[in-house]
C-alpha cells in the first residue's frame, strides 16, 4: 500500500480499531436511547413525553464537541466521579446520537399505519406485544436509511475525541504522526490522506451494511427496499 | 525541531481580548456560582467568534453548494464525475480531518506560500463541508422542477444560462429553503471544532479558563448553556420556515 510505510499503516489501522470500537459502543447507546425515546414519544403519560422532548431539544441543540468536553471535564467534577476518556466519549457521542435517533424512531413509528395499532388492539395484543411484534418491525425498516446516515455522522463525530487526551483513534494517530513527521520521514499530506481513506472505507462499509440490512428485514413486508425492488 | 515548534504553536490558542487569569479565584471543591457568572462575558466573546464563523461559512456554503449542484448535473462526465466523487468524499469523512488538510497540509505542500489565518481556514473548511451538504439539497430541488420546464425553455430558444437563471433556479431554490436553514444550525454546532486549529471561539475560551483555574465544570457548563441559548431559538426559527414553505412542496 502506498502513501505510508508498513509502520505508518499499522498505526493508522490500530487507530481504526479504536475508532470502530468507539463508534460501536456509542451507536449501541444511541440506538437503545433512540428506540426507548421513540416509543416513549407516543406514550399516553404526558410528563414522560415532556421528558423526552426536553432531552431531545437539549442534546440535539448542543454541539457534540461541547458535549464531549462537558462529559470529560465538567461531569466528573460536578458529580465527583471518575470517568475514563473513552467512557466520557461514549457517553457524549451516545447521548448526542440518541437525541437524533429518538426523532427518527418517533417519525418511523408514526409512519406505521393507524390500522396496525387498531388491529393489534382488536386481536387483544398487550402494549408490549403490539410494540414488539407489530409496530417496531415495520418502523425499523422505514428508519434504516436515515439511521445509516446517522451512523456515518457518529463515525465522523468520533474524530472529535482526538482533541481529548487518552484515546488513540485514527485522527489522533494521524496528528501524532504529523508532529513527528520529520523524524519518521512521512509527509503530512500522505498521513492525512491515509486517515481520510480509512474513514471513507469505514463509511462505505456502514452504508453497505445498512442497505443489506434493509433488504433483508423488508422481505415479505409492505415497506422498504425488497418491496421497492419487486414493484419495479 | 520544526515538528516541536508546530506542536507548541498549535497548542497556544489565540484568544479574543480578555485575559483568562483576570478573575477572582473560584472556591475550591463545589460548584461556584460567582465564578460561573463572572466568566459569562469572557465566554460570550468566544460565542461571538463562533457565530461569526458560522455566518461567514454558511454564506459561502450556500453559493458553493449551488455551483456544485449545477456542475454535478453537467452533461460532461469529465465535470460531473469528479464533482460527484468530491461531494461523496467530503460528506463521508470528518470535518476535523478536512480542517487539518487546510491548516497543516496546504502550507506543507505549497512550501508555506499558502497559509491562511486560523479563522479563515475554519470558515473555508466549514464552507466546503457544508457546501457539499447544501448541494445535495439544491439537487433535490432542481430534480423536482418538471422536465417540461426544460423542454419549454429549449422550445423558446433560451440558452443554458438563461434556462438556469430564469426558469429552473427560481422554481428550485424556494423549495429547499427549510433544508438550507437546518444546515445553518448544523454548521453552528460544528463551529466549535475550529478550536482544534487555534481559533479563539467559545470552546477555546472555556479551555483557556480550565487551563488557568483547573476547573472544568463552570466553563464547560456555561459554554453548553450559552450554546443552547443560541441554537434552540435558531432551530425553532427553522421549524417555522418549514411550516411556512412546506406547503409549496409538491
Amino acid at each position: 500500500m502506498p502513501l505510508l510505510d508498513t509502520d505508518g499503516w499499522a498505526k493508522i489501522l490500530g487507530g481504526a480499531e479504536v475508532t470502530v470500537r468507539l463508534v460501536f459502543l456509542s451507536a449501541l447507546l444511541g440506538t437503545v436511547i433512540g428506540v426507548l425515546g421513540g416509543v416513549a414519544s407516543g406514550a399516553r403519560v404526558r410528563p414522560l413525553r415532556w421528558l423526552v422532548r426536553i432531552y431531545v431539544e437539549l442534546f440535539r441543540g448542543v454541539s457534540a464537541l461541547i458535549l464531549l468536553f462537558w462529559a470529560a471535564f465538567a461531569l466528573p467534577q460536578i458529580f465527583g466521579i471518575n470517568l475514563s476518556t473513552t467512557q466520557a466519549a461514549v457517553l457524549a457521542l451516545g447521548t448526542n446520537m440518541g437525541a437524533y435517533a429518538t426523532e427518527l424512531a418517533r417519525g418511523a413509528i408514526q409512519a406505521v399505519g393507524r390500522g396496525q395499532t387498531e388491529a393489534a388492539i382488536a386481536i387483544n395484543l398487550s402494549f408490549y406485544q403490539r410494540i414488539r411484534h407489530v409496530i417496531l418491525p415495520q418502523a425499523f425498516i422505514t428508519m434504516l436509511p436515515p439511521y445509516g446516515n446517522l451512523l456515518i455522522e457518529v463515525l465522523k463525530a468520533s474524530a472529535l475525541v482526538s482533541l481529548l487526551p487518552g484515546v488513540n483513534d485514527i485522527t489522533r494517530e494521524a496528528q501524532v504522526m504529523r508532529i513527528n513527521r520529520g523524524r519518521i520521514g512521512e509527509s503530512s499530506f500522505d498521513i492525512f490522506m491515509a486517515a481520510l481513506i480509512v474513514y471513507l472505507v469505514l463509511a462505505q462499509v456502514i452504508s453497505f451494511a445498512v442497505r443489506a440490512a434493509e433488504l433483508r428485514l423488508s422481505k415479505g413486508m409492505d415497506v422498504g427496499r425488497a418491496t421497492r425492488r419487486m414493484v419495479k | 525541531m520544526i515538528g516541536v515548534l508546530v506542536a507548541v504553536s498549535s497548542s497556544v490558542t489565540v484568544l479574543a481580548g480578555r485575559d483568562p487569569r483576570d478573575f477572582d479565584a473560584p472556591a475550591p471543591g463545589a460548584w461556584d456560582w460567582g465564578f460561573a457568572i463572572d466568566i459569562v462575558p469572557f465566554m460570550v466573546e468566544g460565542l461571538v467568534v463562533t457565530i461569526q464563523a458560522t455566518l461567514l461559512g454558511i454564506t459561502i456554503a450556500l453559493v458553493l453548494g449551488l455551483v456544485l449542484a449545477i456542475l454535478r448535473r453537467s452533461p460532461r462526465r469529465l465535470i460531473s464525475w469528479p464533482v460527484a466523487t468530491f461531494i461523496e468524499v467530503i460528506r463521508s469523512t470528518p470535518l476535523l480531518i478536512q480542517l487539518f488538510f487546510l491548516f497543516f497540509v496546504l502550507p506543507d505542500v505549497t512550501d508555506g506560500s499558502i497559509q491562511f489565518s486560523p479563522l479563515t481556514t475554519g470558515v473555508i473548511g466549514l464552507a466546503i463541508h457544508y457546501g457539499t451538504y447544501t448541494s445535495e439539497s439544491y439537487r433535490a430541488g432542481i430534480e423536482n422542477v418538471a422536465t417540461g420546464q426544460w423542454e419549454g425553455a429549449t422550445a423558446i430558444n433560451l440558452s443554458t444560462t438563461q434556462t438556469w437563471r430564469h426558469v429552473v433556479l427560481p422554481q428550485a431554490v424556494p423549495t429547499v429553503i427549510p433544508a438550507l436553514g437546518n444546515y445553518v444550525v448544523a454548521m453552528f454546532k460544528d463551529a466549535p471544532l475550529l478550536t482544534a486549529i487555534t481559533v479563539g471561539e467559545l470552546l477555546a475560551q472555556a479551555k483557556a479558563l480550565q487551563g488557568v483555574w483547573f476547573r472544568g465544570m463552570e466553563p464547560f457548563t456555561v459554554a453548553g448553556v450559552l450554546f443552547l441559548v443560541v441554537s434552540i431559538p435558531a432551530a425553532i426559527g427553522v421549524r417555522h420556515l418549514e411550516t411556512r414553505y412546506g406547503y409549496e412542496r409538491e
